[in-house]
């Protein structure tokens, strides 16, 4: 699994509910949006909670890795603008579109523009990773003349970051609606 | 158990608890566990009301819970432990709600309370005693004799069966498994490990298990105590190929899984289904014919707190669930089949870990063993 880069970590090593939950939320509270906790907790109850509490709040979970005792939970704050699906970058494509082009192996770039601890929990194969806030800095590291599909959870980030891609040049750029949310193809975690 | 009116809830044992719902009284839950945990298991009665919203829910304060707790109700706050119902208590409490009172262990200390119940007094100064585990819908068994008892089906609480057998002036000579159980951790072996006493289990259930035991077959009588209550096992499969049952004293007909109150007994917890519906058939219509009807039906499980009778006991006459029971009232093989196979209940949580550790292959801690054990048992085929 790939290395997963978080903003704060939260040690709840030893408490009971609701310790572990009361501690992330407030935790939470002071991260700014996008940004990613990594709670460590020993109550086996911890994982349901967490995935309760990040469906009621909106905060977007993204797994749990074991380590021995040690549940690790990854949770990401949402941005609000996230909420709503806005896709206004003009071209489009379905998840089942890009689906059907990857399995005909078409010569096509997956940009993968979440967070790497989003990217970590499951990615679309061969899918390449450059978080939407670094994408501006790490252009070089994509060719203008290929055809680039850029995905995120819910086409957001990506429609952002297509809008940035064009502006910089890049001519065959569509964004992936909705994105990995509702992805039910091939899944990597490598 | 009533809060006062200042700022402090009450505390509720599991015991009272089943004191309340055994004597049908009223009382409002207020279940403070995730969705999920909820929906999938939770405390019944005739009379309790419950009303799910999880504690994380309430991190900011409680308008939400007040505002569906009628006032003049008194509120038991549930969760898994007791932190965080004791947490939402006590906010209740603040925020001047009176008649508080949270659970004592949650759902835990629920999952693992015996109430135990005497079922009869046997020829010669003996005693048949159930302990109904209400909060899973298991039961175990102890025939107590001139000195000398027996357990069957114990569950893993086994300091509970020590202590009541103590207190009886009795000791524990054997403990007994109708089946392998795929819906508890049997907690047969390690009692009479415990006591010195033998462990008997149905050889066809024990094939693959890694410690020692008694063979409990047909023809092998077990006595306890001076005055011989006689425990006469009756080959019974259906719900696993070794299932069997026990005559106790001429009159109780103790079934393990294989028929309950109101329902019957699942042939799927071994991956077996199909091979073990003809024994299930052959056990609940023609072997179970030829006992005397007025024997007294004991099971291992029930289902639903409607099988719960005076004082919590579960038993029935034999002639009556021919009558009654819907499991026993299928004709037709076909219907029979589709009935016991199809459209099953979920099966028991970590069910198959639960036979494992059951057959001595792995050896959980007392935490993972209640873990495995979380959720009602889902033996029976109506079960929801």
């Amino acid at each position: 699994m790939a290395d997963i880069s978080v903003n704060v970590t939260v040690d709840c090593k030893g408490l009971s509910c609701p310790m572990p939950i009361v501690r992330t939320k407030k935790a939470m509270d002071q991260l700014e949006a996008g940004q990613v906790i990594e709670v460590l907790a020993t109550d086996r109850g911890s994982l349901a909670d967490m995935q309760g509490w990040a469906k009621n709040t909106g905060h977007q979970y993204l797994g749990t890795l074991e380590d021995g005792e040690v549940l690790k939970h990854y949770l990401r704050k949402s941005r609000p603008e996230e909420l709503k699906e806005a896709a206004n970058y003009p071209h489009t494509i379905s998840n089942e579109e890009l689906q059907s082009k990857l399995a005909a192996s078409e010569d096509i770039v997956t940009l993968d523009v979440r967070e790497p601890a989003e990217y970590a929990f499951g990615h679309i194969p061969g899918a390449v990773s450059i978080p939407l806030g670094d994408l501006e800095a790490r252009l070089s590291e994509l060719d203008p003349e290929d055809s680039i599909h850029v995905v995120c959870r819910t086409g957001s980030r990506s429609d952002l970051a297509c809008h940035l891609l064009a502006e910089h040049g890049f001519q065959y750029v569509s964004n992936v609606v909705p994105g990995m949310s509702a992805w039910t193809g091939p899944i990597g975690n490598q | 158990m009533t809060a006062s009116a200042n700022a402090n809830p009450g505390v509720m044992t599991a015991k009272e608890l089943t004191r309340r719902i055994l004597a049908k009284e009223e009382l409002l839950i207020l279940d403070v566990r995730n969705e999920s945990d909820f929906n999938d298991w939770k405390i019944e009665g005739e009379r309790i009301e419950i009303v799910n919203i999880p504690y994380f829910d309430l991190l900011d304060g409680v308008d939400d819970a007040l505002a569906r707790l009628p006032e003049g109700k008194e509120v038991l706050v549930v969760c898994a432990k007791e932190g965080s119902s004791q947490f939402v208590a006590e906010q209740l409490a603040e925020a001047g709600r009176t008649g508080v009172s949270y659970l004592e262990g949650g759902m835990k200390s629920w999952s693992e309370h015996l109430e135990p119940v005497q079922i009869a007094e046997l020829d010669g100064g003996g005693a048949l005693y159930q302990f109904v585990r209400i909060g899973k819908g298991c039961l175990s068994y102890m025939v107590v004799s001139g000195g000398e008892a027996a357990v069957i089906d114990t569950p893993r609480m086994t300091g509970i069966l020590e202590s009541f057998a103590g207190e009886q002036g009795a000791v524990i000579k054997h403990t007994l498994d109708t089946h392998l159980h795929a819906d508890h951790i049997s907690g047969g072996k390690a009692l009479a490990e415990r006591t010195g006493a033998s462990y008997w289990l149905p050889p066809k259930d024990a094939e693959e298990v890694t410690f020692s035991y008694e063979r409990l077959e047909e023809g092998r009588e077990i006595n306890v105590g001076s005055t011989t209550i006689a425990i006469e096992p009756v080959y019974s499969p259906g719900h696993t190929i070794g299932s069997t049952s026990l005559i106790i004293d001429g009159k109780y007909l103790l079934t393990g899984d294989i028929l309950f109150v109101e329902s019957i007994g699942r042939p799927d917890l071994a991956g077996q289904a199909e091979d073990w519906v003809d024994d299930l058939r052959s056990t609940l219509y023609s072997r179970y014919k030829g006992l005397s009807e007025d024997l007294i039906v004991l099971p291992a499980h029930f289902g639903k707190i409607s099988e719960l009778g005076e004082n919590g006991k579960v038993m029935a006459r034999l002639a009556d669930l021919f009558r009654h029971n819907p499991g026993l009232n299928i004709q037709d093989e076909e219907s029979f089949r589709r009935t016991v196979t199809e459209n099953l209940p979920p099966q028991p949580h970590a069910y198959q870990e639960i036979r494992q550790a059951n057959m001595g292959k792995i050896h959980p801690t007392e935490e993972e063993q209640r873990e495995m054990e979380i959720g009602p048992n889902r033996c029976a085929v109506h079960d929801k």
